[in-house]
This record gives structure tokens, sequence and C-alpha cells, in this order.
């Protein structure tokens, strides 16, 4: 048992920038991402948006830390906004003493004039301004603001952009593309990050050749100019200067780790069809086929439906290349007859499943881990398949390839499930070390001697794995049906038969439970001696491990388990670990505590209490802190038994 | 043709099976079975190099039947799974065989995709206008009007035309036989087989249990005035449906109006042979190779050939410069 403790940070520091989507956030956030990683920080970021193309509010949450961050925090430091939307829906979000750069264009704005800002909202911040007697205005908030303690930042974003504007001959609205790297700059200053090392991240981004890159330096030099004169930096983030810089270090989010993974295991077929937030993953890996140091380049198709796309790869599998096929919950809907098809006729295929909000169409763009009942138990009837979670971009990278060997070896469908928040958030890892990983192919089918006649392809043995003979190997023809079928895959209703090879597929889990390591099932962190139990899995692992890490600084000692084989469940291994005596707590972002209703489907146990979350954006380690703080510091009868996890600005 | 022809002894080849057939007596599948059977024995195809891919239906059994890679799939899904087979490893020759429910209902997507990309592969429609199955409803090459026996009420929905549905969603050959007349389906088979494209080989298969009304007479035009077959020869006919591989666009364009105008004849005479075999488009494979040169010349694209782990087991692509490119 590999415990992962004393590797996190839970002091850091944490920046968001806000504002219209499609105008450039997204690059900026990732500029400011590579001067902090330059400089030697540990980051974890985020992205929030809208399934729009441009205009709806989008925002982005950079975490900083000395070690490795594995949360985003929901009260940000230092707050950049855009336009006016962005301050009304994030101002309140500040901790105290933070900071906000804001354009003092948007100072005066009525919250009546944002089309875009939630009713709801809307009617909360009126009526809290009302109680403070202050107008419906963004200058009612700064002033809020303002007495809470936060230090405000007006940029005079439009002389800036007219300035630039007239010294490059450009238009205003050309010119105001470099607003965000104004905000931007203006955050880098405050921080004393080197106005060098901003232009390098830019170059880096932009690439050198970029028509925008010289009116974004010149946009830094300005600015960097222009708080030198009116600001002093702040003094109490030091620390954020103080660190060893690491260069061999990767910065990606979790498709690309995926991807990665997928390409370290020998992916040499996938399909997809294009859907939120599955799809970068595929993208990803047709953007770099040519990327990899090999002779080969896989084939990444892009194909009519995810019905398509999921028996294609059976197809594809069925002939011995390494097939995988990424989807999100919608598409995953439509997978579910190739998922049954592939448990029934032992083909190694990988899914890999990233959740968002459901049901339906949902929340396309936003978060949530509503799918793992639907993963354990999608399909009719009873067939074996494997499902397993990562929790962090690691895991990413690592269960990838790892999803092939078990597909490969026990000869059925693997369900990778990940989802939105993993999809979209970056973070500082070591470089993946790969190289002595083993590749597991599983039994082959090998020609001992000619023989006449078809291949027994389901021969029924001890393990319930039969070898596999690949279409196209020589002498090796064999029948392969989805209706129940005898060894040679011959279709046979005798209910014998039937009951052989029920016994036979079903017989494989057992291996699974059997031979996969402690560590491939389950990873745990905190104190072996706690009374209280926190069990969680996929990405809210990243807010349970920050939570144990804050709470131990306030002396509070905590266990934390990441599920990550989810089927077959690992029950004999929970169950040693989780004592009639222990309090547990499962921490899971979905409605009805699936993790929870799984555990007690199969261990008969179940929470003391859950803390959930639903609304579509990922848990922060402060806020799962905070609930578990609350639970630990309540008397046994008076502790609520589920808790819900709530955003209420933004 | 006779019954007893269609479904007669045939002497072994290396792709005879001994299973059981469970097809009804008479069913036009033997035909097809046959004839399929025979070309790949005459083209001389090694068994371990042919795959044949059923749908759900009578017809997606064909596979039980011959003694090759037979992979019998799901409802609707053949051709994606065939076309995953033959992407992964090109060397295979890949037939697809359902019925006209399977691909032009429940695979209707699937259908007009695999026309799109045109991989190089063969795909037979069984089209007898009912699902049998499932005990005789219409299917979707039922006429608008007809009722069969066991119908309580005529097809209210109009048909759909396998030919011109083949014809716009990009298949590159597309020709229609019939299960009674094994010699030229053969024929056709072989030539679809040969074709470098995806190719659509519809076949009137009568159903003799549940669709009376498109049986051996009917086809042979017993019940016309003239009592003429209406079953006819394109080839026969000078029809010529070659879109040569340096044909002008406007020669695609008549080549394609020639093919509508035969796929609508119905009724007093019906066409079989060759419709349409566009040489010029380019398969999926081929693109797929220019794609990747394009991006790293010279690599590897089959998928089903690669190796990927050293003797130790050890991974053998290298991600260096990926890393370098995604480190801070």
């Amino acid at each position: 048992m590999n415990i992962e403790n004393n590797k996190f940070a839970w002091r850091n520091f944490s920046w968001r920038i806000g504002g219209a989507q499609g105008r450039g956030i997204d690059r900026l956030t990732t500029v400011f991402g590579r001067l902090c990683a330059g400089q030697g920080l540990h980051i974890y970021s985020r992205r929030e948006y809208h399934s729009n193309i441009i205009g709806r509010h989008s925002y982005a949450d950079i975490c900083l830390g000395s070690k490795v961050v594995t949360s985003h925090s929901d009260a940000p430091d230092m707050l950049l906004t855009l336009d006016a939307e962005s301050l009304a829906r994030h101002v309140r979000t500040l901790n105290e003493q933070g900071v906000l750069i804001f354009d003092d264009g948007d100072a005066q704005a009525s919250l009546d004039a944002l089309p875009f800002l939630d009713e709801r909202l809307k009617t909360d911040l009126l009526r809290n301004l009302s109680s403070d007697d202050l107008p419906g205005t963004t200058a009612g908030l700064l002033e809020q603001a303002r007495a809470l303690g936060v230090q405000l930042v007006p940029l005079p974003y439009r002389s800036l952009i007219d300035e630039l504007a007239k010294e490059f001959g450009l238009s205003r609205k050309q010119a105001s593309r470099s607003i965000n790297t104004i905000a931007v700059a203006a955050s880098a200053a405050l921080l004393s990050f080197g106005e060098q090392d901003l232009n390098h991240a830019l170059e880096n981004v932009f690439g050198g050749a970029h028509p925008a890159l010289a009116l974004n330096q010149r946009a830094v030099n300005k600015t960097y100019r222009l708080i030198d004169k009116q600001y002093t930096p702040l003094e109490h983030v030091g620390w954020l200067q103080d660190q060893s810089i690491d260069r061999s270090r990767l910065y990606l989010n979790g498709c690309q780790s995926v991807a990665m993974g997928k390409l370290a295991a020998g992916l040499t077929f996938q399909t997809y069809y294009p859907i939120s937030p599955a799809s970068d993953e595929s993208q990803f890996l047709e953007a770099n086929t040519a990327n990899t140091d090999g002779s080969f380049a896989p084939l990444i198709l892009q194909v009519e439906d995810e019905i398509s796309a999921a028996t294609m790869a059976c197809g594809a599998a069925l002939t011995g290349a390494r097939s995988a096929t990424a989807t999100s919950g919608p598409g995953f809907c439509l997978m579910t007859e190739a998922l049954g098809w592939a448990g029934m006729n032992e083909v190694p295929l990988v899914i890999s499943l990233y959740q968002r909000g459901g049901p339906s169409t949902g929340l396309p763009t936003r978060t949530e881990q509503g799918d793992l009942g639907f993963a354990v138990h999608a399909g009719h009837g009873e067939f074996p398949r494997m499902v397993m979670a990562s929790g962090d971009i690691e895991d990413c990278f690592y269960d990838a390839m790892q999803a092939f060997n078990y597909a490969e070896r026990y000869q059925l469908p693997v369900i990778h499930m990940l989802d939105r928040a993993l999809a979209s958030c970056s973070q500082t890892v070591e470089r993946f070390d790969y190289r002595d990983i083993n590749i597991d192919r599983g039994m082959l089918f090998e020609v001992r001697e000619k023989k006449f006649g078809q291949v027994e392809r389901f021969v029924n043995t001890a393990t319930g794995i039969s070898p596999r003979p690949l279409l196209g190997q020589d002498q090796a023809t064999y029948w392969s049906t989805g209706v129940e079928h005898d060894s040679y895959g011959q279709v046979s209703e005798d209910p014998q038969v039937r009951e052989q090879m029920m016994e036979k597929r079903q017989r494989k889990l057992q291996q699974v439970l059997q031979e996969l390591s402690f560590d491939e099932k389950l990873r745990v962190c905190g104190d072996e001696q706690a009374e209280f139990i926190v069990l969680t899995w996929g990405s809210s692992k990243g807010a349970v491990w920050d939570a144990v890490a804050r709470l131990d600084q306030s002396g509070i000692k905590l266990r934390a388990i990441q599920v990550k084989l989810l089927w077959p469940f690992p029950e004999q291994e929970i169950v040693s670990l989780i004592k009639p005596e222990h309090t547990l707590i499962v921490v899971e972002c979905n409605y009805c505590g699936q993790l929870n209703n799984l555990l007690r489907e199969v261990t008969g146990r179940c929470a003391d209490h859950c803390i959930v979350k639903y609304n579509g954006r990922a848990m922060s380690g402060e806020s799962v802190a905070e609930s578990v703080l609350k639970i630990v510091s309540t008397q046994t009868g008076e502790r609520e038994p589920r808790m819900v996890l709530h955003n209420d600005y933004e | 043709m006779t019954n007893e022809a269609s479904e007669g002894k045939q002497t072994s080849t290396p792709f005879h099976s001994s299973r059981a057939n469970d097809w009804c007596a008479g069913c036009g599948d033997f035909g097809i079975l046959h004839s399929l059977e025979k070309t790949l024995t005459n083209m001389a195809l090694p068994t371990d190099k042919v795959a044949v891919f059923g749908g759900i239906g009578c017809s997606g059994k064909t596979p039980y039947y011959l003694a090759t890679y037979g992979i019998h799939t799901l409802h609707g899904r053949l051709l994606p799974f065939a076309t995953g087979a033959k992407l992964a490893n090109p060397e295979l020759t890949v037939i697809a065989v359902g019925g006209d429910g399977d691909g032009l209902s429940i695979g209707a997507g699937h259908f007009v995709g695999g026309g799109r990309r045109n991989v190089d592969l063969t795909y037979i429609v069984f089209d007898n206008g009912v699902y049998g199955l499932t005990k005789g409803q219409a299917s979707p090459t039922l006429r608008f009007g007809e009722q069969t026996r066991v119908m309580p009420e005529p097809a209210m929905l109009e048909e759909t035309n396998p030919i011109t549905l083949g014809l716009a969603a990009g298949f590159s050959w597309i020709g229609r036989g019939y299960a009674y007349d094994t010699k030229p389906l053969a024929g056709l088979i072989e030539s679809a087989i040969r074709h470098p494209g995806s190719s659509l080989l519809t076949v009137l298969q009568p159903c003799p249990t549940y669709n009376e009304l498109h049986d051996k007479e009917w086809y042979g035009g017993k019940d016309l005035d003239t009592g003429q077959p209406r079953l006819y020869s394109l080839q026969e006919e000078e029809y010529d449906p070659v879109i040569t591989k340096e044909a002008a666009p406007t020669a695609r364009e008549q080549k394609r109006l020639q093919c509508l105008s035969k796929a609508y004849e119905w009724g007093q005479r019906i066409p079989l042979g060759v419709f349409y075999q566009d040489l010029s488009r380019p398969t999926l494979s081929d693109m797929l190779r220019m794609q990747t040169d394009r991006q790293a010349e010279g690599r590897m694209t089959v998928p089903a050939r690669q190796s990927i782990c050293d003797d130790q087991g050890h991974p053998l692509v290298r991600l260096d410069t990926l890393f370098d490119k995604m480190s801070v």
C-alpha cells in the first residue's frame, strides 16, 4: 500500500480571471499558467464556461502552490475581471484582503443592464446591496468589497487600448484584443513576476511569429510601468518567487494526459463522435500522431455517431489493434449495445468516459460524477466489464495505459471514467515514467499444429480466459456471435451450455480481483489511526486530498481512500480498511451518492455522512474541509447525514 | 433456377461449413450463400484472410455457414464493425451481409456513413421486403400500399430505394442481383469484391414464408400479359456504369443521373447488374495514408500489424517530443 502523504500543499495562492467567452481568456490563462510554472510553482488550473461559442461568461482559476496542488479554491486571492458581468458574478467570492483588478469603465454599471447575468443571482445581489443601502450597480458591489478589505485596482483599459491602437495603427476593436494581456500583466506585476518572464510566456503560447505578439508585449510593458508608478507589489506572497525550477515538469490537462497514456500503451485505433468535453482528447491525438517517436501513426477517426464509434472500435480490436473510443454521457448511452456485444464476444474494448452534468443534454460544459451507476450497470443482461476511475492528472495517464492491459488480459470492455473537471483542469506533474510499465497483450491464440476446422475461440478454462485469435491470423479462423454460443462460437440455446458460458465469462471478474494489486484498486492518504474515514472516487479525490492536508494543519487527523477500481468492486480491501468503529464520510459530485450506493450494494456498509455536490461545479478542497470539520466537531447524534455543497456566486 | 438447385448440395470448398442450416426451405438466402462461397473459392482467397460480418436477422446468420472468420454482430451495426476490421487490417477481404431492415431502417445512419467513407469492403443487402425472424412485418423496401398475407393493413410508408440511397450516400460500386440466379450473382459478388472501395450489392431475395407478393413467379413475370420475366440485365443492354479514374466532373454527374433513372425502374421491368462504379474516388485508407504522410512521412498505418512493445514487454513508443512540447 502506497500512502500518498506529505506531497500536497494546503497553502496556496488562488488567481481568477473572468470575461466573455471566445475572447482569449483561455489563452491568457495558459500564458499566466506558463509564467508561474516557469517560476517553479506547482499549478492547478481549471476553466468554467457555458455551452456557447462567443459572448457568454467564462472564467478560469489558477491555484499556485509550493507543493503539488490538487484542487481549486472557491475564494480567489486575486480576481481579474474583463467586463462588468464578471465583476458582478465573482467579486463576492474574493478572500478578505484579496485583490480585484478591473476595468475602471465597469465601475458604474447597473446590474439590470447585464443581459446574461442570471436572474437568480441578480435578485440576490440587488437584495443584498439594498440591505446595505447601496445602489444596484457595480459601484455598490465595489463599495462592499472595499469595506471587506479587498484591494481595488481599477485599470484604465480604455485609454491603454486607445494608446496601443494609435501606436500600432489599429482600430480600437483590434487593439482591444490585448485587454486580457493588460489584466494579466497587472496581476503579474503586483505579484512581482518579472516582465521578461511574462514576455517569454507570451512568446511560448502565441508562437514567436504571431502577428499579435508585438502588440501584446507592448501592452505588458505599458501595464508594468503603470503598476510600478501607482501600486506597491503584494508583500505577503514572497514565497511565490522562492521556488526551485524543474524545467522537465509537465503542464497539461486531463484529456492530454489520457491521450498520452493511450499513446504510451500502443493505441493504434481510436474512433469518436464530437461531444463536449470528450472530443478534446481525440483532437489532441489527431493533432499529435506525428509527435511520438516511433514508426507508427495511430488511426484516429471521426465517425457518424457513438454507436458506430464503439462498434468500429470493436471491429478493430478483433484484429489485434489496441483500440479505443472516447465519449461523454450522452454518447455512452448510445454505446451500451456495443458494450454488451464486447462483453458477450470477449472483446478488449477501451472506452474513455468523460462524465458531464446529466441527464439528457444536461450541463454539457459542466462537471458531474453522475454516471457511476450507469457505467457499472450499462447494457441489458449480465456480462463482465471493468470500471476504473482516475482521480487526478497523473492517474489519467497511468490508468489510460493500464486500461488496455486489463482489456486484453481479461478480454472484456474497460470503462475508464473521467469527467469534465479532469478534462479541463491543468496541473503541473512530473514527467510520466512509462518506459518500464509492462504491456500485457493477454493470452493470444497460437497455432500449434495444422488442424482442420474452426478454432475453439471460447474454450472454457479455469480462469474464464480463452486464448484469443486475431482476425487475419494464419489458420485461426473462428466464429463469434452476440447470440449465446458454445465454445466454438456456434449458437446454442442448450441450458447447460448457457450456464457454462455465463459462468466462464463472469469468472474473469474473480481473476481481476485476485490479480490486481492494492494500489490498482485503492489509494489512501492521511492517518492510519484516524477515527474518520473519507471515501471518494474520481476527480473529487483532489478536493479530498487537499482537505486532508488542510485539516492536518489544524491538528485534525483523517484517513482518505480513493476507489480507483469501481467494478468489480474491491470489497475485500475496503472492508479491511473501514471498520465498524470508524465514522465513514463519502464524498462525490452527484445527487444520489452513487459510490455510497455501490458500497452498500456490495458490502452492506454505507456512509454515516455523505458530502455531495451536483450544481455542475467541481468541489474545492476548502469546501470539503469545511464540511468535514463540521462533522468532526459535532456530537454524533447532531450530525447532518447529508451535506450539499453550493456555489452562491458565479 | 429451381428451389432444389438453390438449396442443392454443393461440392466441398475450403469455405464450406458443415453446420446445420436453419433457413426455411426455398429461402433466397441459400442462393446468396452459395454464390458467395463459390466466389470466394473461385477467387482463391485464403480462408484466413476473409472476414464475413453478419447483421441481425436470417441474412445475418450467413457467417455461420462459411468456414472463415465469421462475426455475427448487432442489428444495423455490421458496417461499422466491418469497417473497423478492414481499416485495422487491410489485408482482410471484408464482406458485410445483412437484411434490408438492418441496413435501411435501424442501420440507416451507418449505411450513409459507410457510403461516405468508401472503405474497401463489400456490403451485400438481402432485400426481401419483410422482417422474417420477427414474423413478417413490413421492411423499408416493401412498397407503399403493398400488403403481405400477415400484414393487417397495407404498408403506409414510402419505400426506401437502396440503390438511390446508396448513390446519395456515396457507395462507389452499386449493383443488384437476384438470389435465384446464382451464376450472374456470383459474377456481381466478384466484381464488388474486386472494386477498390465500398461496394453495395443489393440482392432481390424472395422470402417464401412471409413475402408471397415477390416470389419466383412474380419476378419471372408470370402475371404479366407478356409472360416475360421482369428481371433483365443492364450489362446485356450495353449499360456502362463506370466512371474512370481520370473522368471529368461532368462525366461523373452523367453517370449518377443514369444510375438514378435505372434505380427507379420497377414494375414491368426490373434491372439487374452493375448500376454504378466510380473509380475516381480515393478510399478512406488512401486518404488516411496521405494524411499520415503529410504529418510524418513513411509511418506505418496498419493498426493490427503494429508491434507496440519490445521483447521485455515495455512500450516501444517514445513520448519525449510530446513531453518537451508540454513541459513548463
